[in-house]
């Protein structure tokens, strides 16, 4: 019986040795062009992030991204296969290397990128915890809350920041927790609590169920941080620097004002800045292993980063979300993209 | 009785003349009293036989009353049956209750039953499930003949026309189709098919082995039962799907809905097994020494003689297993793959449609698909058993 666990450990650890071989011998994106396609994981469902529409084609801003790196590659938005993954498996789906890139609403922390063996490429869109009150109420920041009783999911790092807050601020909090999202936004509506409490971005969406959604507001105050943003595997530097640019790239798009409309125009442009981004000046596709006009081909295909905004969250889209952090750097934002040089 | 009596006459028969005290002719039977017929009289007899029977009748039509009128509100007088999006649903001015908003599962029908499989090749999909319906009627009904060719039919040529019709084939002329793109009740319904169809003969071969006397195959079916049973369902899928790609290699690894629906199979044979083996038991003693005083050798003793009786009389509990198994695929969820209730679950919270009563409403529909679903399947159940106790009688 000994020798036959030996055996069997022996055999799966070799299996498991040729399989780290067969990853590290081939760059992922060389893998990705062998195979033709790119696999993303994505979330199962997440208003305005990735959600499959009425024809299960997939939606949202994390799954323009994925698109945009199809683009990058291939030329071709729909050269992506999507892998929906749930909050358990995501992170061994990336390290298995079933997906390529996770691009679903993970939140870049320090013991994420330090021991899980990923590493974030940057933020496509900056959310962080918020409030909702009635109009009615008459509150108009945050801080008014003392005393008020909060609707919130149990167990989340939603609560812990809550009751956080509330005591940095010495506010009396009076907390009403329910098991699920669903639950705890359908007591609120009901009239169960002063507010409401979730990711911001989730504060819009919720709103939108609610019996009359124009009664509410979401209040200013974002008390966490929670930094959205791509995942890839360690130790592949060359597919890194290429999922992190083509994000650079969109907002660089949105701060030079090329848009998935005036890109072709833009191409005949003298500003060197739009030259190098679409590709008419230097090497910059090359040097990712990429063709030069790739970034010409995200914008033409995937518009900027303003443009997907916009069309998936933002106000071309029923969740109506408004900048905020995610604005470009110039209009007091966060989104700041290194120049292409 | 009202038969007539001679009081004039002497009791005592006279010369050879007869008396004739028999009557010919039947009397008609007088009708039941009034107290005993009629609607009033069935609903005393069943509904109000004692205090206790009173007293549940009350309260049952209390609970009625009080649930049915809001109920049939909801579902239907206050119900929104048509609209493009959360336009048509929400609370306005005009309109301040808004029941089940039908018009989010009209719009997303095509949705709830595909998944995400292409538009122009979800006829693949309609043709499959009017193959599997056809299958299921024909081995099901007791008045269809040939059941030996529905049975090849249902066990072996269904699942590799389906294969050929769902995945495709691009040299036939159908384009190959990713499962990751499948989902819906296509979803729900291949989970299940391919269990059902698995978990039957597999499940009769690990019974046959758990009572074989043969050492090696009694432990490795008692070993493989009892560790299965011993798992609950959403573990296997979970180490399907996220352990088993640590340890092969990318290109070794089957397919995601594969692996769902090998640890769904696997996992419905072992209750199988244990279904079957309590029909097996069930049977005399004599059925087995019988067929060996006829001589018959193990394999056909089992085909002609226990395996037809064990697997009558087990009907009902493999249809019971089936319903478990059915509602059981809905934990494919936890592995990212979009069955019926996960794609219902993804349409509801699109903002597109976020309005008061659209959760609801999806949640309504789901339930009354997997009741019809399962309903149709106890109902059936309960024939046979109706039919093999009749059968037993005689």
């Amino acid at each position: 019986m000994k020798t036959l666990i030996t055996a069997a450990l022996g055999a799966a650890l070799a299996l498991s040795a040729t399989t780290a071989f067969a990853q590290q011998k081939q760059s992922t994106l060389d893998a990705v062009k062998q195979k033709g396609f790119l696999q993303c994981g994505s979330n199962p469902g997440l208003a305005g992030f990735g959600l499959p529409d009425a024809q299960g084609n997939w939606t949202g801003l994390d799954v323009d991204l994925c698109r945009s790196i199809a683009v990058a590659i291939f030329n071709d938005p729909t050269k992506v296969k999507f892998v929906p993954l749930s909050a358990k498996d995501r992170f061994t789906a990336l390290q298995s290397g079933e997906v390529d890139v996770l691009i679903r609403n993970g939140t870049w922390t320090m013991s994420r990128e330090t021991s899980l063996g990923l590493e974030f490429t940057g933020v496509n869109y900056y959310d962080g915890q918020g409030f909702m009150v009635r109009k009615s109420l008459k509150v108009a920041s945050a801080l008014e809350l003392g005393g008020a009783s909060v609707c919130v999911q149990q167990g989340t790092t939603t609560e812990l920041n809550l009751a956080d807050y509330f005591r940095a601020n010495k506010l009396e909090l009076k907390p009403v927790v329910f098991a699920t999202s669903d639950d705890t936004f359908k007591a609120y509506d009901a009239g169960r609590c002063d507010a409401f409490t979730t990711d911001a971005s989730g504060l819009y969406s919720e709103r939108l169920r609610a019996s009359k959604p124009d009664d509410h507001i979401v209040l200013p105050e974002i008390i966490s941080k929670e930094p959205l943003g791509p995942a890839v595997r360690k130790g592949d530097d060359q597919w890194l620097d290429l999922v992190k640019w083509v994000h650079f790239a969109q907002v660089t798009a949105e701060e030079l004002g090329v848009t998935k409309a005036n890109v072709d125009q833009m191409r005949k442009s003298e500003n060197p800045d739009v030259k190098r981004l679409l590709g008419t000046e230097g090497k910059f596709g090359e040097s990712m292993g990429l063709s030069n006009d790739w970034a010409y081909n995200i914008v033409k295909h995937m518009g900027n980063y303003g443009e997907s905004f916009e069309r998936n969250v933002g106000a071309g889209s029923p969740l109506k979300i408004a900048r905020g952090l995610n604005a470009l750097w110039t209009k007091g934002g966060l989104q700041y993209a290194p120049p292409i040089r | 009785m009202t038969a007539t009596t001679d009081f004039g006459g002497s009791p005592i028969p006279r010369g050879d003349q007869p008396v004739r005290f028999v009557r010919a002719d039947t009397v008609a039977a007088s009708p039941p009293p009034s107290s005993e017929v009629g609607p009033i009289a069935w609903i005393r007899h069943h509904l109000f036989t004692g205090p206790l029977n009173i007293f549940l009748t009350v309260v049952i039509a209390a609970l009625a009353l009080w649930l049915l009128p809001g109920l049939i509100r909801f579902l239907f007088i206050d119900a929104v049956w048509s609209g493009k999006d959360r336009e048509a649903c929400i609370i306005t001015e005009a309109r301040p209750v808004v029941g089940a908003c039908w018009a989010f599962v009209a719009e997303r029908a095509g949705y709830f039953t595909y998944g995400s499989y292409p538009i122009p090749q979800r006829w693949r999909v309609d043709t499959f499930f009017v193959l599997l319906g056809l299958g299921v009627v024909w081995l099901l009904s007791m008045r269809l003949p040939r059941k030996d060719l529905a049975a090849l039919y249902f066990f072996v040529g269904l699942p590799i026309i389906s294969y050929v019709l769902l995945v495709g084939v691009p040299a036939l002329g159908l384009p190959y189709v990713e499962t990751t793109l499948w989902g819906g009740i296509l979803v729900s319904i291949v989970c299940s098919a391919v269990g059902m169809v698995v978990s039957l003969p597999l499940g009769i071969l690990l019974a046959l082995g758990r009572r074989s006397s043969m050492p090696a195959a009694r432990l490795f079916s008692v070993t493989f039962i009892e560790f299965v049973r011993g798992v609950p369902l959403i573990t296997v899928l979970f180490m399907a799907s996220v352990m088993l790609p640590l340890f092969v290699p990318s290109y070794l690894q089957p397919d995601k809905l594969l692996r769902a629906l090998i640890g769904i199979a696997l996992f419905a044979s072992a209750y199988m097994a244990e279904v079957v083996r309590a029909g097996l038991q069930a049977l005399p003693k004599g059925q087995y020494e019988g067929a060996m005083a006829l001589g018959l050798p193990y394999g056909l003793m089992m085909r002609l003689v226990v395996l037809p009786q064990a697997l009558k009389i087990t009907i009902p509990n493999i249809v019971n297993t089936f319903i478990g198994l059915f509602k059981d695929t809905t934990l494919v969820v936890v592995v990212g793959i979009f069955d019926f209730l996960k794609a219902i679950e993804a349409a509801r919270i699109d903002p597109r449609w976020a309005a008061p009563t659209v959760s609801t409403t999806g949640y309504v529909y789901a339930a009354i698909f997997y009741f019809i679903c399962c309903y149709l399947m106890s109902r059936y159940a309960r024939d046979v058993e109706a039919r093999l106790a009749k059968a037993d009688k005689r």
